[in-house]
């Protein structure tokens, strides 16, 4: 069925390609299966030398990177994402044929390939080899896992596959970077465009059809005497207690609140430095500025503000530290597996699981992940429901209001303590706001037949220390941009409107500034949730990103004289009652604060309804909900 | 004819029982299921025909996927194809989803995609005659 594809891909692969100048750039692309190792060797071969973007005009991730080789040259690589076959179906599996066929615009066709397979599960992984190899583009068959292919008792002749498929093949275990330096050899020999093609001895199947693949790479593994490994003992022991029927639930419970309690506990000797840090420049910055509008911006304006969202880094940092080890060690796929039952009842399948987890991160990326999602429908309601996961932006303002509300103590014995506890909470509502919806989506307007659920359970693995900083330096680069671009410029917007209109000469009073008149104006409306005016300025900040609201709070205490985060807490445990604290965790956990979230849903979506759909219904169960918070709270009930 | 007919009802009945969450598109498959004659549905205990009857630990061969045309692709690409040798392993608390061991990877399936891949039957069965 997909002979025609594949001729036509040959056909623009072998056309004459044209003299191209020489300032051009080697590019190589990486392609290989999901579970293959695939992203392990694109950091082990950049390092930090890469970005993430999209494709043009479409909502793929595309990685590039540097690799510098040993001639000093530099070879651009492309991450393409992770496929089974070139069949295209999904849109990651035509962005990818696209990519390889040179067909996408603004990517350059790529002149070599590396394409990576899991060596201890060869029989399988050959089958992206037919679509690849047909291509007719200088090609390393790279086999990863070589440690355990070797340790499990797994055998394969190299020069043998070699032959077989017409293209270099390097056993390497990209993890421990054994075996790496033949994979720059071949960009090094490509770039130079030493590199000759010779066809393979096992001639590739024609139709490129699942079954005939797999006959091909049979045939092809029996050739070069692959000898598969014996099944991974460890796995089958660590899954008989990760998913026992009684403990394997007890383990999950236990790692979430783990995480929470570490996030809270550990960060904090790193948070104090960090703010005294933050504090100390300020101090510095003030004492040596002459007094004036430029220095009040500086200190008032811009570290205050920008400042008091900093020094919520190391938390983040370390949530993202927790993801990675899950995520690497293969335990995310187990916990998916234990989720998919709740998440069935409530009209979610397997594959929106993905997408929502990392929605923990950022809405943004889930929202563009929903795209393996077939069916239009579910994926509209993953869209919808994703951006009431608990994303990291949320965090600052949970950690201010829970450490300044919630008095720590032992919770559930040593395991778990209170600000912990409330912590999890409030992850447990926005996930419940998310099945919630979900259901009333799937059983109304989005009413649909259930899609399968297929989830690969990749072997136990030792997450690597490279690949876990790697993680954490992205994500404070993304935490740090944001701190440096849109909550700088709210910082400072907002400093200007809390100096205007000068009063003789004179900066006013807060509550006269046009940003107390919005603050005032507001009132009225977020009175019922136990909010004051100042409470609403951070509120309407708060709607460029989740994360100004307490860059907003940093500027405004800050010019009543208290600056850094224990001040906040004590300013905020002022200008709140608990109801009032309750009701903003509550609004902030259910409300729809992030620009780049509802830009992000309209490209996805097409248009402005869903967004808009979206960011009222948001609104309203936000202040609904907080309001009942407020109230609840007010009222005795949690006394 | 009346044996078929027979066949075909009990089928209809046990995938009922399997199918009770899943809602329209289960016709379709066991209409399909219908025609599968191999089964020794009359003695008990009858030999599993589908992946979902299988015990965790037995094994079965796969004989072909009663599942529309993306998903059989996307199943096969994970190793379920027909001849392959599949075994059933854990499975989350509360029986689904169950974890499947094939071609050398272990993939997860909920029931109600696990009762649409049929098994072929083991040999000698009443029914193997009228296979072509």
């Amino acid at each position: 069925m997909s002979d025609c594809h594949s001729c036509s891909g040959c056909a623009v692969a072998t056309a004459p390609i044209p003299a191209r100048p020489a300032v051009r750039p080697h590019v190589v692309a990486i392609i290989g299966p999901p579970n293959s190792g695939k992203s392990t060797l694109f950091n082990r071969l950049t390092g930090l030398r890469q970005k993430v973007a999209n494709f043009p005009g479409v909502t793929v991730e595309q990685r590039i990177g540097r690799a510098k080789m040993n001639n000093h040259r530099e070879v651009i690589l492309v991450d393409l994402p992770g496929v089974y076959s070139l069949n295209p179906r999904s849109e990651d599996e035509q962005v990818t044929r696209d990519v390889l066929t040179g067909q996408m615009q603004d990517v350059p066709k790529p002149d070599a390939v590396l394409l990576i397979l899991d060596s201890t599960n060869l029989g399988r992984h050959l089958v992206l080899a037919a679509p690849i190899l047909s291509l007719k583009l200088p090609t390393l068959v790279i086999l990863n896992m070589a440690d355990d292919l070797s340790s499990r008792g797994g055998q394969i002749d190299t020069g043998e596959l070699a032959s077989q498929l017409g293209a270099p093949v390097a056993l390497i275990s990209a993890s421990k970077g054994d075996g790496v330096e033949k994979v720059f050899q071949f960009m090094v020999g490509t770039s130079a465009g030493t590199t000759s093609l010779t066809p393979p001895k096992l001639e590739l199947p024609i139709l490129q059809d699942v079954p005939r693949c797999r006959q091909w790479a049979r045939e092809v593994g029996i050739g070069a005497a692959y000898q598969a490994p014996t099944p991974p003992l460890w796995t089958r022991r660590l899954d008989a207690v990760f998913l026992h029927p009684v403990f394997g639930p007890l383990i999950f419970l236990a790692v979430v609140a783990g995480v929470f309690q570490t996030i809270f506990r550990g960060a904090k000797p790193l948070m104090d430095g960090l703010q005294s840090l933050v504090q100390m420049s300020g101090h510095w910055i003030g004492s040596v500025l002459p007094t004036g509008i430029f220095r009040s911006l500086l200190v008032e304006g811009v570290w205050n503000g920008v400042g008091s969202v900093i020094v919520f880094l190391p938390q983040i940092l370390l949530l993202f530290l927790f993801i990675g080890i899950l995520e690497d060690s293969g335990y995310l796929a187990r916990a998916a597996l234990i989720a998919d039952r709740t998440m069935a009842k409530f009209g979610l399948q397997g594959k929106s699981f993905i997408p929502l987890l990392s929605a923990y991160a950022c809405a943004v990326p889930a929202i563009m992940a929903t795209r393996t999602i077939e069916s239009k429908r579910d994926r509209l309601a993953t869209i919808l429901i994703a951006p009431f996961m608990t994303c990291s932006a949320r965090l600052p303002i949970y950690f201010l209001i829970i450490a300044a509300f919630i008095k720590e103590r032992p919770f559930l014995g040593p395991f778990l303590g209170t600000q912990a506890a409330a912590l999890l909470g409030l992850y447990a509502l926005g996930f419940l706001a998310a099945i919630v919806t979900a259901r009333l989506l799937k059983s109304s307007v989005l009413k649909s037949e259930r899609t399968p659920f297929m989830l690969e359970m990749p072997p136990y693995r030792m997450p690597t220390l490279r690949s876990l900083v790697l993680r954490m330096y992205d994500r404070s680069k993304v935490f740090l941009h944001r701190a440096g671009t849109v909550i700088l410029v709210c910082a400072v917007v907002l400093w200007v409107l809390a100096h205007l209109p000068l009063q003789n000469g004179q900066p006013p009073n807060i509550s006269d500034s046009y940003a107390g008149m919005i603050g005032h104006a507001v009132e009225p409306v977020i009175k019922p949730l136990g909010f004051n005016w100042k409470i609403g300025i951070g509120l309407i900040s708060s709607i460029a990103a989740r994360e100004t609201i307490v860059a907003t709070f940093g500027t405004i205490y800050g010019m009543e004289g208290t600056s850094d985060s224990v001040g906040l807490q004590k300013a905020l445990q002022n200008e709140l009652t608990p109801g009032g604290a309750f009701a903003l965790l509550v609004f902030f956990a259910f409300a729809m604060q992030c620009m780049s979230t509802i830009a992000v849903v309209r490209r996805e979506t097409g248009g402005w309804k869903w967004p808009a759909v979206q960011f009222a219904y948001m609104t309203v169960v936000a202040y609904v909900c907080a309001m009942v918070a407020n109230v609840a709270v007010r009222s005795g009930l949690f006394t | 004819m009346v044996g078929y007919n027979d066949c075909e009802t009990s089928l209809w009945l046990s995938l009922g029982e399997l199918d009770v969450l899943n809602d329209s598109a289960d016709t379709d498959s066991t209409m399909q299921l219908s025609v599968n004659r191999q089964a020794n549905w009359r003695n008990a205990p009858a030999a599993p025909q589908t992946l979902a009857q299988l015990k965790e630990g037995e094994s079965g061969t796969l004989d072909r996927l009663d599942v529309p045309e993306d998903v059989a692709r996307r199943l096969m690409e994970l190793g379920f194809l027909p001849g392959h040798t599949v075994v059933p392993a854990r499975s989350a608390p509360g029986g689904e989803p169950r974890v499947y061991r094939v071609d050398g990877s272990e993939v997860a399936l909920r029931r109600e995609t696990a009762s649409r891949l049929i098994l072929r039957a083991p040999s000698k069965k009443p029914c193997q005659a009228i296979e072509p």
